[in-house]
């Protein structure tokens, strides 16, 4: 079955004994600071709309304090919301009862954690078919089906190794290989990767993209990294102060920034990465004998071909090989240079 | 002037009343319930007498058998186990073989008896913050009032005998499996916990796949304690009539026998030794997944 996307709506979160008593306040444009200040509560999220897409990539993005792991975790409801709904495949995960969440939890959802949360006491096998043990899957096929998401993390041969005797890296991959073996549909990942040596970042990036290829689970992938927001992010939503300030495609984010808090953000992005050939390409003539790029490429790679062609413009043809436009040395350039006016 | 130097104390005759008060209460609340707290009692005695039989009449060579590999199990060192079978052996050859059965199975059962009321005690108390805040308390009274103070109650109730020692031994030596279990499971990593909730582990699973397994340590390190503290109340178990080296140090007392005192109280010190290391290194062996190999 195909994964389904999710609805967040209207989501408010006010941490304090009264939480609900302020819902209308903010609202009504009650500031954080206000709320904090005068009332002794502390807002969490304010009015979180997000559609996250089926089977794609959602990276929610933002620095700490922003409230991205207060709503990655509205998604399992391992935090109660104040008010707002969390829909997936037409149900409302605020609204379950305690054994429904139990079942949705189980069934529909696997966790990533920031700073792994493994069972110390398990081993790396154990470990990996806890999800399935409560379940209630029998132990052969749990090992079974577990073992193969070892061995495609990379962790053959270390399956009866305790999570203490592992690195950072190698624990994470248990993290993702225990997440992987539930098979839910929902891939949940808090700041996944944030804890990791920057080389072993981007090679857990590279397996989760990989897997993801494959796998086509709903992701909500949670980061305070632009760059790695840009890498996996199907769509990106940026947080800050419990609001989301912008939404869209990476492309989308980096050409238009919604303000000046996100523009910072992205003058250090490398947009040859970012921004794909079919945003700069003009609808003119084919040009003849030319290098062909095809549509979705990054910029970076196309000023790569051009320039190993030693051309200076080229053609962008689409899956079936037609010439769709043509793009320029210059303007490739042009746009992978930050423009002055961010 | 005279408030000042004497103190305001309640008038002598009232005292007395007062304390005759409670006493005529409790005689009264004996002689209602003494007999049916003691049937309530009555399998604990049977079962104490029929362990304290079995002790006592295996053969000595297989009971030191049984207990080098108990300690084996328990510790796999065979440091501990020659240990172990040269203290018997020396204890047996200087005449106190069976007064150390004897004390040998008076605290096994009381330990066994305080981890099984000990262990969901602490779990109930770990739950909610509202349960600790009244067991706490109570615990602490029970470490430290003089233990003289609740044979009083106990004598009236049941009189002389086994069952009263044991439960004065237990209400001494129990704190401590109690409060370690609570610690234990409120230490328990929450980012664990957190976990066990997102992969949906209902409240039953996450205590006995995440909770207990990981407090373990602490609640051996509770139970290790537990048994020693027994050990320091089998005199006291005496004076109510428990056998074992506790009677014979009692006599040593009453009548001033050095040697005698002296090498009773050495058995208990030598028991004590035995179980504290075979408990600590078994509790070490349940930490084994903390071990760093390389990281």
């Amino acid at each position: 079955m195909a994964s389904q996307g999710i609805e967040v709506r209207n989501l408010y979160k006010i941490f304090g004994p009264r939480g609900k008593d302020y819902v209308e306040a903010v609202r009504g444009g009650m500031s954080k600071t206000e709320l904090n200040e005068k009332h002794g509560h502390v807002l969490g999220l304010n009015d979180i709309n997000i559609s996250m897409p089926a089977g794609q990539i959602q990276v929610v993005m933002g620095l700490s304090g922003s409230g991205k792991s207060t709503l990655i975790r509205h998604i399992n409801r391992l935090i109660e919301p104040t008010s707002g709904e969390v829909l997936y495949e037409d149900t409302d995960v605020c609204k379950m009862s305690d054994s429904e969440l139990l079942e949705f939890r189980r069934n529909k959802t696997a966790m990533v954690f920031q700073k792994f949360a493994l069972l110390p006491h398990r081993t790396v096998l154990k470990n990996t078919t806890y999800g399935l043990e409560l379940q209630g899957v029998a132990e052969a096929e749990a090992t079974e089906r577990a073992k193969r998401w070892i061995d495609r993390v990379g962790l053959d041969g270390f399956e009866d190794h305790y999570p203490n005797q592992l690195s950072g890296g190698m624990q994470q991959r248990v993290g993702l290989a225990r997440a992987l073996t539930n098979d839910a549909d929902i891939l949940l990942m808090d700041e996944a990767f944030s804890a990791l040596d920057p080389l072993i970042r981007t090679d857990m990036q590279a397996v989760l993209l990989d897997i993801q290829q494959e796998l086509q689970k709903t992701v909500v992938f949670i980061t305070h990294d632009l760059d790695e927001a840009l890498r996996l992010g199907d769509r990106i939503a940026i947080l800050r102060d419990g609001a989301v300030i912008q939404q869209g495609t990476g492309q989308e984010i980096v050409l238009n920034p919604a303000d000046e808090y996100i523009s910072d953000f992205v003058k250090e992005v490398n947009r040859g990465r970012v921004i794909k050939v079919d945003t700069i390409m003009k609808p003119e003539k084919v040009i003849a004998d030319a290098v062909t790029i095809p549509s979705g490429s990054m910029l970076e790679e196309a000023a790569k071909k051009l320039t190993n062609a030693s051309a200076m413009s080229a053609n962008v043809v689409d899956s079936s090989n037609a010439v769709i436009g043509t793009i320029t040395i210059h303007d490739t350039i042009e746009a992978m240079v930050t423009p002055a006016t961010h | 002037m005279g408030i000042l130097t004497e103190f305001p104390e309640m008038g002598r005759a009232d005292l007395r009343d007062f304390k005759k008060g409670i006493d005529e209460t409790f005689r009264l609340f004996t002689r209602e319930y003494g007999e049916s707290i003691e049937n309530f009692f009555y399998p604990l005695l049977k079962f104490l007498g029929w362990f304290e039989r079995l002790i006592v009449a295996t053969p000595w060579p297989l009971m030191i058998l049984i207990l080098s590999g108990l300690v084996w199990a328990g510790s796999r060192s065979w440091g501990l186990v020659f240990g172990t079978i040269f203290t018997l052996l020396v204890v047996g050859y200087l005449g106190m073989w069976e007064d150390t059965m004897f004390t040998l199975a008076l605290i096994s059962v009381a330990t066994m008896l305080c981890i099984i009321i000990g262990i969901p005690l602490g779990i109930l108390m770990s739950k909610s913050d509202r349960t600790q805040s009244v067991i706490t308390p109570i615990l602490d009274i029970m470490q430290t009032i003089p233990s003289f103070v609740y044979l009083i109650p106990i004598l009236m109730l049941l009189g002389i005998g086994k069952v009263p020692g044991l439960i004065a031994v237990c209400i001494y030596a129990i704190p401590p499996v109690v409060r370690l279990t609570n610690l234990g499971i409120r230490l328990v990593d929450k980012d664990v916990l957190e976990a066990a909730d997102a992969f949906g582990a209902s409240p039953r699973q996450k205590l006995w796949t995440v909770q207990m397994p990981l407090a373990l340590p602490n609640i051996f390190a509770g139970v290790n304690q537990t048994i020693m503290m027994a050990l320091a109340m089998v005199v006291v178990a005496a004076l109510i009539g428990v056998h074992g080296l506790g009677q014979e140090v009692l006599k040593a007392v009453n009548n001033q026998y050095l040697a005698l005192g002296m090498m009773n109280g050495l058995a208990i010190v030598a028991i004590a030794i035995v179980f504290d290391r075979v408990s600590q290194k078994f509790g070490k062996r349940l930490q084994k997944h903390s071990e760093v190999i390389h990281g």
